[in-house]
């Protein structure tokens, strides 16, 4: 079966940058749709790069971003967002996060003044990392790997408001996603289950077995009413979320025997810096049984390191892998052609992201008529495609954090750890509608603060609806829309503007 | 993806200056005024129910939680076998009016123990089933009614269980549930007539609501109650304000987030019930005599785990407790089959046992409000048994 696959993979490999089936996209639109997919939103300049560099090309390099020369404005003000550079230990004691300031307040007694310039301070970490989400989704060059660092973050989320990952997500995002997106699955993966933003958000840190304690420590732990044992959580969402979907076909005995291999997999210091330490005194050494394998007795950290590798190489995780990938990036329901492309060049070249990526992109399906158009944009897609359509300058983006909380993302806030969705089922109802509209306005006639749109220098000239649709939609509007921007003839060209982002043809991508 | 079907056209008008007292009386003689009201609250993340509604009674209940067994003396007792977590007192005086019921040990048939699974076998009201795209309450809703916020789900996003060929809404506040800068018609225009099925029909369920709800805003009375600061607290308040308003609201959803609690569960509940007590007493007093004719029903995904896990906090389980509150609730029990807390007696020894199938619970309450609704059609696949927990009929 994969061999099948693997062949016919290797044949359409070669890009060619047409569909081979019947109906297909004008070279235009698929121009346009590969603007729109592989970055989040498409801009003038996209279009012509594209035509000047030849879509292979220009594919090829997104999927290499190490060969773009990344944006020098955006490197700058990265450059003086000074906490996302900072180590775990150092974020921890710049920043501490709240319950380390009670405590220190129950035992010093430190003013509340303190205290509560600390929690601004705690404030920083979380405004310096969404400020860079949205400027990267701006302006960074390699668009590509900036969704799918979004992508990778929403696939192994963590929530940010949860006790100590306030200080761990930098990090997180910073050294255990993004130099992955375009990596190894095998290292992601184990990148994320060694992270202490992870280990802390989904408890595993906190699941031992007191077996192996000397007596005298189990007795004083059960004294001090210490917690000691197994905690499921990490577990199951490996399981569920993480790698083979929740059809995947494992049990209860499953989860429970993959939480037994990750006893001990904790957090040192999570108090002065919060680093990965396996600590073999709490593990639990007997054999278990994961997926029909044994995982033999009296081991330690191979354990969890041996269910990495049996559920890397497991075919549920393959699909599951392809089909959310497919999901973001072709159609919510992607066609299942598509699908078993993917996971059978996830399984051939063992979780090679960069391979799969590839596979996707140049399959005749992403390029199919039916996947034209077909994605609903998340609002994180939508705010940064009306401003890279708009040509707009970022100052501050607080404003812009709390138009993605009405449109119901805030930035690192999931609770759950799905992530946020790329499902349109999630973003098409009333109240994001309206957030959608308004935000159309509002962003076009300058009333979104810390953002600037010089409308007449982007319009150059161009003054009907028509022309002002096409210049922000990139291609011509359809006829329901036109007749609505013209029903107002004194409509001025931000008002137009503001319709064209605001209305039902920018929704999609 | 699931297609609505916009029967509310003619209702659309274009906007402008005192446009929107006509649609309020419009929707009064639609027979708007003084609808039954059903409220669906889901507590997601799976509530601990035997922290809740504690079996206090049960012999295994204080070894079973070695360090999360509440004190008796601390408990709120309410039969020789149940009591409140001291955090549910705001609801005693409900109770004790038999406004509020605890139905113990209530579930779904599915087994699974994953938040999304459950949460979504819950809301669609098919477990086990994942291909049903439309959710239970937006079924129980029906087609008709004229008035544009009949189905109201408060929050950002459309609830699943609200989701469905029906028109519903998301309102995340009424106060700011209004277009910028007069583009009104334009918008309205744009997406009435857009090709785009999906951004048409929910475009056009925006636009009705907008009127409606810019009326409701400006003619409010305060609350007579006051809610919490929270999620769940706003949401109560605002769909209290709708009700009130008489503006044609039959069916609402509410949620509240944080449920899920694996690590030190003690001090996580004390405030999450205290939230959830607050707010439901909140609104049953915002309600006054109103309350007759609502009911509001409660759910979580799963119960958790009979035993505390190594964690001071619970794991994933199965039964959980559901309340029913309003006027003609047959209140002040804890009613649902027990199953106790014997190993024999768990399910697959580790959980509480499902004794009631949730959606006899809630099709009990689709009846009340709806009267002869098909309940075959709203619980696809499953013959409820109506729960009884409702007064008889007057």
């Amino acid at each position: 079966m994969y061999r099948i696959w693997t062949a016919f993979f290797l044949a359409s490999a070669l890009f060619s940058g047409a569909p081979k089936s019947s109906s297909r996209l004008s070279k235009e639109d698929q121009i346009l749709h590969a603007a729109n997919r592989l970055t989040f939103g498409a801009t003038p300049q996209d279009v012509a790069a594209i035509r000047k560099m030849g879509m292979e090309k220009w594919v090829d390099q997104q999927l290499h971003p190490e060969t773009i020369a990344e944006n020098p404005a955006l490197t700058e003000r990265l450059r003086a967002l000074d906490s996302l550079g900072l180590s775990n230990a150092e974020l921890i004691q710049k920043y501490p996060p709240p319950q380390l300031i009670r405590n220190k307040k129950k035992e010093d007694g430190e003013a509340k003044a303190e205290t509560m310039a600390a929690r601004q301070a705690v404030r920083k970490v979380y405004t310096d990392l969404a400020e860079a989400k949205v400027l990267r989704a701006v302006h960074s060059n390699r668009q590509l790997e900036e969704l799918l660092t979004d992508f990778w973050f929403n696939h192994f989320n963590v929530f940010f408001d949860k006790g100590f990952d306030r200080v761990l997500v930098t990090s997180y995002e910073r050294d255990a996603i993004r130099p992955h997106v375009l990596g190894n699955f095998r290292d992601l993966l184990l990148a994320t289950a060694r992270h202490p933003a992870m280990l802390f958000y989904l408890d595993n840190w906190t699941s031992v077995s007191t077996d192996g304690l000397p007596q005298v420590r189990r007795k004083a732990m059960a004294k001090q009413k210490r917690a000691a044992g197994l905690n499921e959580n990490y577990a199951r969402e490996l399981l569920e979320l993480h790698t083979m979907g929740v059809d995947g076909g494992y049990t209860q005995k499953d989860v429970t025997e993959v939480a037994r291999c990750f006893t001990g997999w904790s957090i040192a210091e999570i108090r002065e810096g919060a680093k990965f330490q396996f600590r073999p005194m709490l593990h639990d050494r007997k054999a278990k049984q994961v997926l029909g394998e044994v995982i033999q007795p009296g081991r330690g950290e191979e354990d969890g390191l041996q269910v990495l590798d049996i559920l890397v190489r497991h075919p549920a995780t393959a699909r599951f892998i392809s089909t959310k990938l497919a999901q973001r990036f072709v159609s919510d329901t992607p066609p299942e052609t598509l699908v078993a492309k993917m996971a059978a060049t996830f399984t051939k070249s063992r979780g090679d992201l960069r391979a799969v990526t590839r596979t996707m992109l140049t399959a005749p399906e992403f390029w199919a008529p039916e996947a034209y158009k077909a994605k609903m944009k998340m609002p994180l897609e939508m705010i940064a495609s009306a401003l890279r359509a708009t040509g707009a300058e970022v100052s501050t983006t607080a404003a812009l954090q709390q138009e993605l909380r009405t449109m119901g993302q805030p930035l690192y806030r999931k609770v759950e750890p799905t992530g946020y969705t790329a499902m349109a089922d999630e973003w098409t109802n009333s109240a994001a509608l309206l957030a959608r509209m308004n935000f159309g306005i509002s962003v076009a006639s300058n009333k979104v603060r810390g953002v600037r749109v010089d409308l007449d220098g982007r319009l150059d000239g161009k003054r009907t609806a028509a022309e002002i649709a096409e210049a922000l939609l990139l291609r011509r509007p359809a006829a329901e829309t036109l007749a609505a921007l013209e029903s107002n003839a004194g409509a001025s060209p931000a008002r137009v503007a503001g319709l064209v982002l605001g209305g039902p043809e920018f929704q999609r991508r | 993806m699931v297609r609505r079907t916009f029967l509310r056209d003619t209702a659309l008008t274009m906007f402008g200056v005192g446009m929107a007292p006509a649609w309020l009386s419009r929707a009064a003689m639609a027979g708007a005024a003084r609808k039954r009201v059903l409220v669906a609250l889901f507590q997601r993340g799976a509530m601990d129910g035997l922290h809740t509604v504690v079996p206090y009674g049960e012999k295994r209940y204080a070894a079973l939680r070695p360090t999360l067994a509440i004190a008796r003396d601390k408990l709120l007792e309410l039969d020789g076998l149940f009591a409140f977590h001291p955090a549910l007192r705001p609801l005693l005086p409900l109770w004790e009016q038999k406004q509020l019921a605890a139905i113990h040990a209530t579930g779904s048939p599915d087994p699974t123990r994953s938040h999304f699974d459950a949460q979504d076998f819950m809301e669609s009201g098919t477990p086990g089933r994942k291909s049903t795209r439309d959710g239970w309450l937006n079924r129980a809703a029906g087609p008709g009614g004229a008035s544009p916020i009949r189905a109201v789900s408060m929050g950002g996003t459309l609830a699943r269980s609200l989701r469905g060929a029906n028109p519903a809404v998301a309102v995340q506040s009424i106060g700011s549930f209004q277009v910028k800068g007069g583009a009104g018609n334009e918008f309205l225009s744009m997406y009435g007539k857009s090709g785009d099925a999906a951004l048409q029909g929910t475009g056009k369920e925006t636009f009705a609501a907008v009127q409606l709800l810019e009326t409701i805003n400006k003619s409010a009375p305060a609350p007579r109650a006051e809610y919490p600061n929270s999620r769940l607290g706003k949401s109560l308040e605002q769909i209290a304000k709708l009700i009130k308003a008489d503006a044609g609201l039959e069916v609402a959803f509410a949620d509240s987030t944080g449920w899920d609690t694996h690590v030190g569960q003690a001090a996580a509940l004390e405030r999450l019930l205290g939230d959830f007590a607050r707010s439901l007493a909140a609104f049953h007093q915002d309600l006054g005599t109103r309350m007759e004719d609502v009911t509001v029903v409660t759910m979580s995904e799963f119960g958790r785990t009979a035993k505390e896990n190594g964690t001071r906090g619970t794991d994933h389980g199965h039964a959980n407790v559901m309340f029913a509150m309003g006027g003609d609730v047959a209140g002040g029990k804890v009613l649902g089959d027990w199953p106790g807390l014997e190993p024999e007696q768990l399910y697959e020894g580790r959980d509480l046992a499902v004794t009631t199938d949730f959606r006899d619970v809630l099709a009990a309450a689709v009846r009340r409000h709806a009267g002869n609704t098909d309940l075959t059609a709203v619980f696809p696949g499953y013959k409820p048994r109506l729960f009884p927990f409702f007064r008889p009929m007057q």
